[in-house]
């Protein structure tokens, strides 16, 4: 009973980062991939994105703090970063890099700043929710995804 | 698995395709490696592009696709995809999370058979194999198209060059009998298992692209010469941006009788002859490089001193910044005119034009300023050809640039007439991209410097080859004053318009592959000197556009005469080779005719 009620709770996590747009298909994707050779594949992704993007999140951040910016730089580190988000279906982090990019385009140096800071929530937040949804999922053991269509 | 591609397989096909990912970004690399080994493939995976080719270099048919990422920290994917098409022929596969159509259109011309977008799905990687097996079907027809070109030829061979063009392209070969047989001959291979149907791979080394070339450029001149003025001349103006004067005339067999190597076979030949001109078709036609000719003039050294002021150019590079073609700068060696050299036209030397090699924009040498490293890049195949990224220095050689080889030009070389050229160097090559060849004057007067022979000259004037040192600094550039050449500097990609003016000289012009003054280019932004530009040009010229090499890359590698750098962003087969040899001066001569006759509509 206690199983399934963990069962349900992970499986409702996940529904709710998808309901809630946190992620996309990717991530099923993710999921699909994983199996006994890797049990533990998405959450190896979620954190080799984490990892790899620790230091352009950064690199971003300097680069914003110039008195005079480069925009054809920022657009380079954002679309790396896009590109990142997109291995694990990151997709509120990835609507803000296409805004950010938009805004490098336009030269609008406020509206960088802005996104940016919200682009950062975002990825912390996302962060943190599969953080703990993998705590979840570990402790209920080997999870096959349930309603993988229906998210 | 190293050796041939034939290396067993115990699942069938496609099981077991061997796929090389190459993306900067880890967690990509990891899932794609995943969806891969989940598809029965054999995957390898690497996150640097360098590091890549280096792979794919050790195992030399030990991949059959790679699948690259377009935005890469430590080179252009565009460019790693044009390394690997020239050196390896391998499909390549771009991806990137950016789908604008002018992206995924770069992608296409650089050679890529597929442009995928991310986030990738698993079903889009299961019908990768379908690139190598097109990729091998391909192969054999081409082979097969080559042979009955080759007849053709012979047949044609001496009759109105454009006609025979014409008639050429529009396919009416009449050598349907010999088709036929080619057909069979290929029937009976098995081709159940795609994998099969490919045989062992050539190494084409530095020496064995170095030969091929010179028995292009031999056979081109050759063909030239035959021609009037007018006709290539002709011929120029309605072919336009592709150079075929003399595809029609280089057959295979030809190249292979002339090359005498006993063990390769005429098949070898022409699908290095096609990929050779699949590379230079490919060559940007946008303000970039395009195929930049190099065109060396050659002039007749019959003048006793047997340096004919050959004023290779190579416009390869569109070395945009003038620093560039500051090192080209026409070393002033010899005047032309000394005795009686003809000099050379400027607008001729435009013919060279250099080869657009390197669609890159960046084009920017910045190595060029360094002209004495060059000197030490003669002395051996390690001149730090400026990797392919002198591609990125010629970038803009735009189609117009291509036509300028100056094989138009040929007509007017009477290769006899040593002495009426007028170079009006000046001119000429002040339009030029960047050069990166130099035309040498002289015979061997500058070490480093490939001797250009007039391969045709009844005397024993040498053919000024393009010395480009490829990776040499920009000395070796120092294109003797004779050779308008270096006047390329900041030339204009295109270079049409200049060379025509070539004709009213009788001299004989070499043209050198684009790729070769390319090559140059790279190596002489690369400081090496002259490098034996076969290897680099090759490199160069085979990497056709792709061969732009980041020019960071260039710019470090010319700096250490770094030959095995060099190579490594030369595209060119040459690349085990690695050595440029002096000896093969014609390399850079052949490389333009070459190019010029491969290039297939």
């Amino acid at each position: 009973m206690e199983r399934n009620q963990s069962h349900r709770q992970v499986a409702n996590m996940r529904k709710a980062l998808f309901d809630q747009r946190y992620l996309d298909e990717q991530f099923v994707q993710l999921e699909e991939l994983q199996d006994d050779v890797n049990p533990n594949f998405v959450e190896e992704i979620v954190t080799l994105f984490y990892r790899d993007s620790t230091r352009l999140i950064l690199n971003i951040e300097q680069a914003l703090e110039k008195s005079s910016l480069d925009f054809s730089k920022l657009d380079t580190y954002m679309h790396q970063l896009k590109g990142k988000t997109t291995s694990i279906g990151a997709i509120r982090v990835k609507n803000e890099c296409t805004q950010f990019a938009d805004y490098c385009n336009a030269g609008n140096g406020e509206g960088c700043k802005r996104t940016f800071q919200q682009l950062k929530k975002e990825y912390s937040t996302l962060k943190k929710k599969l953080e703990t949804y993998f705590q979840f999922a570990r402790q209920i053991g080997p999870v096959e995804t349930a309603c993988r269509s229906s998210y | 698995m190293e050796g041939s591609f034939s290396s067993p397989r115990t699942d069938s096909f496609p099981a077991g395709l061997r796929v090389l990912v190459v993306d900067d970004d880890l967690a990509w690399l990891r899932i794609l490696e995943k969806m891969l080994k989940k598809c029965s493939y054999e995957v390898t995976t690497c996150c640097l592009a360098r590091e890549a080719l280096d792979l794919l270099r050790e195992r030399k048919d030990g991949f059959d696709i790679v699948i690259s990422d377009v935005n890469m920290p430590d080179m252009d994917g565009f460019k790693l995809l044009e390394h690997v098409g020239l050196e390896m022929d391998l499909p390549v596969i771009m991806m990137s999370v950016d789908g604008e159509t002018s992206r995924v259109m770069r992608g296409v011309q650089h050679g890529a058979c597929d442009y995928l977008l991310k986030p990738i799905r698993m079903k889009e990687l299961r019908n990768i194999w379908q690139h190598v097996f097109r990729k091998r079907i391909h192969e054999v027809r081409d082979i097969e198209g080559q042979e009955c070109m080759e007849e053709f030829q012979m047949m044609r061979h001496g009759s109105e060059l454009s006609d025979e063009w014409h008639s050429f392209s529009g396919g009416e070969l009449n050598s349907g009998k010999k088709r036929k047989d080619v057909e069979n001959k290929y029937d009976d291979k098995d081709f159940g298992d795609p994998s099969s149907a490919k045989k062992a791979r050539v190494v084409w080394t530095v020496d064995l692209h170095q030969k091929f070339v010179r028995a292009v450029n031999q056979i081109g001149f050759d063909i030239c010469r035959n021609l009037s003025g007018f006709q290539l001349f002709s011929y120029h103006l309605l072919e336009g941006d592709d150079f075929h004067l003399c595809l029609a005339e280089v057959g295979p067999k030809k190249i292979l009788d002339l090359m005498s190597v006993p063990w390769l076979t005429r098949e070898n030949v022409a699908s290095h002859l096609q990929k050779y001109r699949l590379y230079l078709s490919r060559l940007p036609k946008d303000n970039d490089l395009k195929a930049a000719f190099g065109v060396v003039k050659q002039l007749d050294l019959s003048s006793q001193d047997s340096h004919g002021s050959l004023g290779l150019q190579n416009s390869l590079n569109t070395q945009q910044t003038d620093a560039a073609s500051g090192i080209y700068g026409i070393s002033g060696n010899k005047p032309i005119t000394q005795n009686a050299n003809p000099k050379f036209c400027e607008g001729d030397l435009k013919g060279i034009v250099s080869v657009p090699l390197i669609e890159s924009k960046k084009a920017t040498i910045h190595d060029i300023p360094d002209p004495p490293k060059a000197s030490s890049s003669r002395t051996g195949p390690n001149h730090t050809f400026g990797p392919l990224e002198p591609d990125v220095k010629y970038g803009r050689f735009d189609s117009p640039v291509r036509k300028q080889y100056s094989w138009c030009d040929v007509p007017q070389i009477q290769f006899k007439q040593e002495h009426k050229v007028n170079l009006q160097i000046e001119n000429g090559f002040n339009h030029l991209p960047s050069v990166s060849s130099r035309p040498f004057t002289r015979e061997r007067e500058k070490p480093g410097y490939m001797d250009i022979k007039p391969p045709y000259t009844k005397c024993s004037n040498q053919q000024i080859r393009q010395a480009i040192p490829i990776g040499s600094g920009a000395n070796s550039f120092h294109v003797q004053s004779e050779n308008p050449v270096t006047s390329f500097q900041a030339a204009e990609p295109t270079l049409s318009a200049t060379t025509w003016s070539m004709k009213n000289h009788g001299l004989s012009q070499i043209f050198i592959n684009n790729m070769e003054a390319a090559q140059r280019n790279l190596v002489l932004g690369s400081n090496s000197g002259f490098a034996s530009m076969d290897g680099d040009l090759l490199a160069c010229l085979l990497q056709g556009d792709r061969c732009p090499t980041n020019v960071e890359l260039l710019n470090k590698e010319s700096l250490n005469h770094n030959s095995q750098d060099l190579f490594a962003e030369t595209p060119a087969y040459v690349y085990d080779a690695q050595r440029f040899d002096y000896e093969y001066p014609l390399e850079t001569m052949e490389y333009p005719v070459i190019d010029q006759g491969l290039f297939i509509v």
